[in-house]
């Protein structure tokens, strides 16, 4: 429970629940946070935005802090296997667009841990998570980019994945999450289009790429349904992200919306889905799939993909071997002020 | 080619711009922080987006049909004629920022001068790159300064860096025959009177990061006429790893 004092936008209706807190010891009664967990709850279910300051639920706090780092850990990581290509990307004008794509990447991280910050946590303290391996980042990332048709694959498919994720969440409860979302998901949907277009270029090509190309898909397609988080029956924070609002359809229907939205990119692009019971259902108007190979998915969640491991010891080099340098600014930093103190006495 | 020299002259700086993105791209996601990695990704596109420039005029220059793609990654070794600096290795950051800087403040004299060529291309060019390079200056001048004035490792990691880099530098100013033409024509930029300035200005920088100007009057030369580093073998293997493995295909 979250026992601090409420302030901010909400403080004046928080203030009359609170009237009788006691200051000599610092703490509200129980009936005092259930009534601010009232009228909390009802500010979401109105479509109010909650920000920094107003009085949350520890659950609340902590559960945003949760998603909103994995999320910015994902982009984090996610750079890694797409800055594999960058160095051999075909044509200059794909090298551009690929540096610019895993730059927007890193902003989408920095804006997300910056969303975390306004709950109290710091960026340092959520990279220790990520390096001690406490926290989670999206699975996907540790698969191996092996062409460059994994360019494309990635971007049609997996920010594909991503952006069905992450639409509802422009309208979620965190004021500083859903207006991160804004600017993350338009970005995100540029990266979409230019995965495809990698796509249809190789489709369009000599045999060689379009092998290169099927060849990808079948690769990503199933990490891509796995994205979309286990069925629903095994998903175990579902029902209070609903309510939140940092959740607004299931995964199995998200999943089904991906299919659905992506079977007929494929026809367009000449290739085929890796799942021989794909097929169209004329009752429901949706695809029908296959089974999903939730045993792998898991592996790779607990750590034993492909690329954990070097995912992992990426990132972790790259702030160890940094800390001279972090250490350095610092200094640095402090020297300067020292110096204007002195100047200003 | 009526205009051989006009054609070596800009793929010569061209190159630069390719060589130093290119060094710069492959520490993408690898930083010591975010922001420092979001900043040398945008050095990178900025200097992929000047050489992109460069090489379609370079093109059109050479009449042949030929597209920037091709300049850019189908020539052999002893065919770029970029100056040895920009091939250097991504050692530490110090390394990185250190060869960044002393590029930087070269390149921003040149880009000053090719302002006023008479090739309206080049100017246009120049024009647009002023601002970028401006930026560039900035922020590796600014850590050359925190990571000589930071703490005793980062001291001594960055006058390393300054001292093994510093043997590069002079070469900025070798007058190749394309550049001499060029100059004649008013065209392009004298760059050995921009040695002075250069040496100034660097120099200067260092006092105030707390470090020590090499005194080394031995200097390494060979880029500009095309005899590279071992490194840039390597880097050429990675550059133009897809082109190579599958000819004449669009991406």
């Amino acid at each position: 429970m979250n026992n601090s004092l409420p302030f901010g936008r909400d403080a004046q209706r928080a203030e009359r629940v609170s009237l009788s807190f006691n200051l000599k010891t610092n703490t509200m009664s129980d009936e005092q946070i259930r009534n601010l967990e009232e009228i909390f709850e009802a500010r979401i279910a109105r479509d109010e935005k909650i920000e920094p300051k107003d009085w949350m639920p520890e659950k609340y706090r902590k559960t945003h802090i949760r998603q909103m780092s994995q999320h910015a850990h994902s982009e984090i990581v996610g750079m890694l296997p797409e800055g594999n290509w960058i160095s051999r990307a075909p044509s200059l004008r794909r090298k551009a667009a690929l540096l610019a794509k895993v730059q927007d990447e890193a902003g989408h991280g920095l804006y997300l841990y910056s969303a975390c910050e306004t709950l109290g946590v710091s960026r340092d303290e959520l990279y220790e998570q990520l390096h001690s391996g406490k926290a989670k980042y999206s699975s996907i990332f540790n698969y191996p980019t092996v062409s460059w048709a994994d360019m494309g694959a990635v971007g049609w498919l997996v920010d594909g994945a991503a952006i069905i994720n992450q639409v509802p969440l422009c309208n979620t409860s965190f004021g500083p999450y859903a207006r991160a979302m804004v600017r993350v998901c338009k970005e995100e949907s540029f990266h979409q289009r230019q995965g495809f277009e990698i796509m249809l270029k190789l489709c369009n090509g000599s045999p060689e790429q379009k092998e290169m190309a099927q060849d990808a898909l079948n690769r990503w397609w199933w990490p891509s349904l796995m994205m979309l988080g286990p069925t629903d029956a095994e998903s175990i924070h579902t029902e209070q992200s609903m309510k939140w609002k940092l959740k607004r359809k299931s995964n199995d229907d998200l999943r089904q919306q991906f299919i659905d939205q992506t079977v007929p990119q494929a026809d367009l692009l000449g290739l085929t889905i890796p799942d021989p019971d794909m097929k169209f259902n004329e009752e429901t108007g949706s695809y029908d799939f296959g089974e999903i190979n939730w045993d792998e998915f898991w592996q790779v969640v607990k750590g034993h993909g492909p690329c954990n491991k070097k995912r992992m010891k990426d990132r972790v080099g790259a702030w160890e071997e940094g800390a001279w340098v972090r250490d350095a600014a610092m200094a640095h930093a402090e020297k300067n002020e020292a110096k204007k103190l002195k100047k200003a006495i | 080619m009526k205009q051989n020299n006009l054609y070596n002259y800009i793929l010569s700086i061209a190159d630069n711009s390719l060589i130093l993105g290119q060094r710069l791209g492959e520490l993408c996601g690898h930083g010591p922080t975010l922001e420092t990695d979001i900043a040398g990704t945008n050095i990178s596109l900025d200097l992929i987006g000047q050489c992109r420039n460069y090489y379609q005029y370079a093109a059109k220059v050479q009449g042949e049909g030929k597209t920037e793609d091709d300049l850019a990654f189908l020539r052999l070794e002893r065919e770029y004629k970029n100056v040895l600096l920009v091939e250097q290795p991504n050692d530490h950051f110090g390394y990185v920022m250190g060869r960044q800087y002393l590029f930087d403040v070269f390149h921003l004299l040149f880009m000053n001068d090719m302002l006023n060529s008479k090739d309206e291309t080049l100017a246009a060019i120049a024009k647009k790159g002023i601002k970028e390079v401006s930026y560039h200056k900035r922020f590796s001048g600014d850590w050359v300064k925190r990571l000589g004035d930071g703490t005793e490792e980062s001291k001594a990691k960055m006058q390393e860096a300054i001292d093994d880099l510093w043997t590069y530098t002079d070469e900025l100013f070798d007058m190749t025959e394309a550049d001499k033409a060029m100059v004649s024509e008013g065209v392009g930029v004298d760059v050995s009177k921009l040695k002075e300035g250069y040496y100034k200005e660097v120099s200067q920088l260092l006092a105030e990061a707390d470090l020590t100007v090499p005194e080394s009057k031995y200097f390494t030369r060979g880029g500009k006429k095309g005899i590279h580093s071992e490194h840039m073998g390597y880097l050429l293997a990675d550059l133009q790893y897809m082109q190579r493995t599958y000819p004449n295909m669009e991406w």
